[in-house]
């Protein structure tokens, strides 16, 4: 643990340049005290695409935390009069409104098609009543964001599925289970590619090596038969919540080993740090080096990392749940929802159907700009 | 404390340090690297012994070895506690022991940027210390740190301040603060002034120069700078890929070296005063420093050195040994008595006043 850090230019260490002679301050005043989060983050205010994904991942969370408040129908909530009924446009004359449908029969095939149709008024405000929920998961309210004021007329403002469920609020109860699946997963992730590749980097040697082939292991297994695999595999019997967490722990069992790679190179390259050996002969324990010294240096880079692996997460459960084997109804996330675009002809007469997909792709792309931001922003003091 | 006046502070004898060399998928040691391989020397009481080499010769890895940041694979190193009690066995201390010890010997790196935690303030970085050895906390420990500052020329007012915002010389200060919070007995300065301008090093050594005086410090002063050892060291050993080669007072080992790879280094040394420039020819080492992985048979120096005898010099099992040579001098030649061998004569002080 010596030669290697005294060699020049060893592991990232930056070489400021010498102050004047006089031997004055040699960084400008404000970053005199700055502590390391508050130069991340100035940092990360400069990215402006980083910007816009960290507000819309913000924005994707609240949607996940105030669902029930914020969608106008409960997951539940269907009307088999309006199977596939299309969107309708708020319109405004002196009060809001959309409009009601009419249905036409196919003579040949008795197929119901629903048009808008102007004459018809639905008028729908603000903070209306409606099913009852609890916000947060404890307080009792029946108030929607907005909705139609009568209850139970139509309202379909992205249009309506095969059993006229309101896609908006699928949609908007699809969010939560779609953006916290990563979370719980990344947690699993994160605990099993640190504790592992702490170990890894830290002890170095044989250690280190039966950890990393482990990791090249399950690295060198294709993904998506993995989880195919996994997934077809729990019980049928489990119910919602059991699947929930099962699925989620699945996705971690895959995405933790990149996380393990990343923080054993950090360790293994903070192992060689002066500093880390100061702290060794500072008299300071295993535990206080560890937790003390090198997790607080690599923590910005893991939050970063961890940041870029809820997408992955969210894309994996879309696909597992599209396929049928992740999440299946009632539970709603945006996979499930896109199990009723699988079809051609359904997409035809129903192309809103295609809805989630979109949501999937916009979360996906906000999350992975703000972690590239927080990454390029995560090491203030070198490189 | 001791009526023997000449014990050692810290008796070497034997020193080995090799690095498992692994390779292969499944981490199979191949081999070693004998970074320290066999090194036996004295450090007095009050002296400062300047430690000599090429850069990959072992010098950072004695140090480290010495303070105990990494475990010898043989030998033995014994610390006088100056109690008048038995000398420590460094190796085979108790835990607490080696806490005890670490508290003693206490090292200066040489990198002033990766030395410091980026992410602490100075006073968890001078601090620190005292916590972890449950020395001193809250208050006391602020003005204890405060003190420090204050000796190592350095503000108290800082105190709350990130190392990224001080020069190379000033973060150099607070590692020398860092490493005396302790109360040390021992300090091994690994190049402590190579990783500085030029124009702050003399303050530097001055600096250490002083604290040694107040606080009655001992000195192993690692250097590859034969100017710098000059000014500074009392005493000088030249490590050659692993092992020491001579020890001396400096004086006298600089006007007349009875090693040849002293001579060489030494007549490498840019000389500061014009007259004397081309007075010595240069000797040219060839190559670069043989693997220390697989050092050459023998004299290891054999491969490079100009007054090499085949069949003396390149025996397998039969490297030359410290020998005393006059003058408190050893050297491991075996040629250390028919050489006649150039030296340089004083070089001039690199720091004022010292
Ligand atoms: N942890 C380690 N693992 C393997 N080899 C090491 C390790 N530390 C040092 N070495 C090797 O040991 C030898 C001596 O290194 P060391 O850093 O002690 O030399 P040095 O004299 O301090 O050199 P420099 O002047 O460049 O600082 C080198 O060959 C180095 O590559
Ligand atoms: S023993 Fe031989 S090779 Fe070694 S230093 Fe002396 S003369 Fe040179
Ligand atoms: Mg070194």
């Amino acid at each position: 643990m010596t030669g290697l850090a005294a060699a020049p230019g060893a592991a990232g260490t930056t070489q400021t340049p010498e102050g004047p002679p006089t031997e004055k301050k040699g960084g400008a005043p404000p970053r005199d005290s700055a502590s390391q989060w508050r130069l991340v983050w100035r940092r990360f205010r400069r990215h402006r695409l980083a910007m816009l994904g960290l507000a819309v991942t913000a924005a994707l969370y609240l949607v996940a935390i105030f669902a029930d408040f914020l969608a106008p129908f409960g997951t539940e909530h269907f009307d088999e009069d309006y199977p596939y009924a299309p969107p309708q446009t708020i319109q405004f004359d002196g009060g809001l409104h959309v409009d009601g449908y009419t249905t036409a029969v196919d003579n040949e095939t008795y197929e119901q098609t629903f048009t808008t149709d102007p004459s018809q008024r639905i008028p729908v405000g603000f903070f209306v009543r409606g099913e009852e929920y609890r916000l947060l998961g404890l307080i009792p309210w029946d108030r929607h964001l907005f909705g139609p004021t009568e209850p139970g007329a139509p309202m379909y403002l992205l249009g309506a599925d095969r059993t006229g469920h309101d896609l908006l609020s699928q949609l908007i109860h699809g969010t939560r289970v779609s953006m916290t699946i990563g979370l719980i997963g990344v947690v699993v992730a994160f605990v099993l590619g640190v504790v592992l590749g702490g170990l890894s980097g830290y002890l170095a040697g044989r250690a280190d090596t039966v950890i990393q082939r482990v990791v090249e292991f399950f690295m060198s297994l294709p993904s998506l038969p993995l989880w195919l695999g996994l997934a077809a595999a729990l019980p049928p019997e489990w119910g919602p919540l059991q699947r929930y967490f099962a699925i989620s722990v699945v996705l971690a069992l895959i995405g933790w080993t990149h996380l393990a790679r990343e923080v054993r190179g950090r360790f293994l390259a903070l192992r060689e740090e002066q500093f880390v050996t100061a702290a060794r002969l500072d008299g300071c324990g295993r535990r206080r080096v560890i937790l003390g010294h090198m997790l607080p240096s690599v923590s910005s880079h893991l939050i970063a990392q961890l940041s870029l692996s809820v997408p992955a997460m969210i894309l994996a459960e879309t696909a597992l749940s599209f396929l049928g084997l992740g999440l299946q109804a009632p539970v709603v996330s945006w996979g499930v929802l896109l199990q009723d675009a699988q079809n051609v002809r359904v997409l035809e007469t129903a192309p809103w159907l295609m809805i989630p997909g979109l949501a999937v792709v916009v979360a996906v792309l906000a999350l992975n700009f703000a972690g590239d931001g927080l990454r390029d922003a995560a090491d203030p003091y070198r490189r | 404390m001791n009526d023997t006046p000449a014990a050692p502070l810290l008796d070497v004898r034997g020193l080995k340090v090799h690095f498992p060399v692994r390779r292969g998928p499944f981490g199979r040691v191949t081999g070693h690297v004998r970074a320290v391989d066999g090194v036996s020397l004295a450090l007095r009481p009050g002296e400062t012994l300047g430690l000599v080499g090429e850069s990959g010769c072992g010098k950072t890895t004695l140090g480290r070895a010495l303070a105990r940041a990494v475990e010898p694979s043989a030998g033995r190193v014994l610390y006088d506690p100056g109690d008048g009690g038995d000398p420590w066995d460094v190796g085979a201390l108790s835990r607490r022991g080696l806490r005890a010890y670490q508290r003693q010997v206490r090292v200066v790196f040489q990198d002033p940027f990766s030395s410091l935690n980026p992410r602490m303030t100075l006073l968890r970085i001078v601090g620190d210390p005292l916590k972890a050895h449950g020395l001193a906390s809250g208050s006391e420990l602020e003005d204890r740190v405060a003190d420090m500052l204050t000796r190592v020329g350095l503000s108290s007012r800082y105190m709350r301040r990130y190392p990224h915002a001080f020069s190379g010389g000033e973060r150099q200060r607070i590692s020398i603060a860092r490493a005396l919070i302790l109360g040390p007995r021992l300090v091994i300065a690994d190049e402590p002034v190579s990783a500085l301008d030029v124009s702050v090093r003399a303050q530097i050594l001055n600096l250490l120069l002083e604290l040694r005086e107040q606080l009655n410090l001992t000195y192993l002063f690692i250097s590859h700078d034969l100017s710098v050892v000059e000014s500074v060291c009392d005493r000088v050993a030249v490590m050659y890929l692993g092992k020491v080669v001579e020890t001396g007072p400096t004086s006298p080992l600089y006007a007349q070296p009875r090693h040849p790879y002293t001579e060489a280094l030494l007549s490498a040394v840019p000389r500061p005063d014009p007259r004397l420039r081309g007075a010595g020819r240069r000797i040219r080492l060839a190559d670069d420093l043989p693997d220390p992985a697989r050092p050459p048979a023998g004299c290891s120096f054999h491969t490079r050195c100009q007054a090499a005898v085949d069949g003396v010099c390149d025996v397998p099992g039969r490297p030359p040994e410290l020998a005393p040579a006059g003058e408190g001098r050893l050297t491991a030649c075996h040629r250390a008595t028919d050489l006649t061998l150039t030296g340089v004569p004083a070089l001039g002080p690199a720091v004022e006043g010292a």
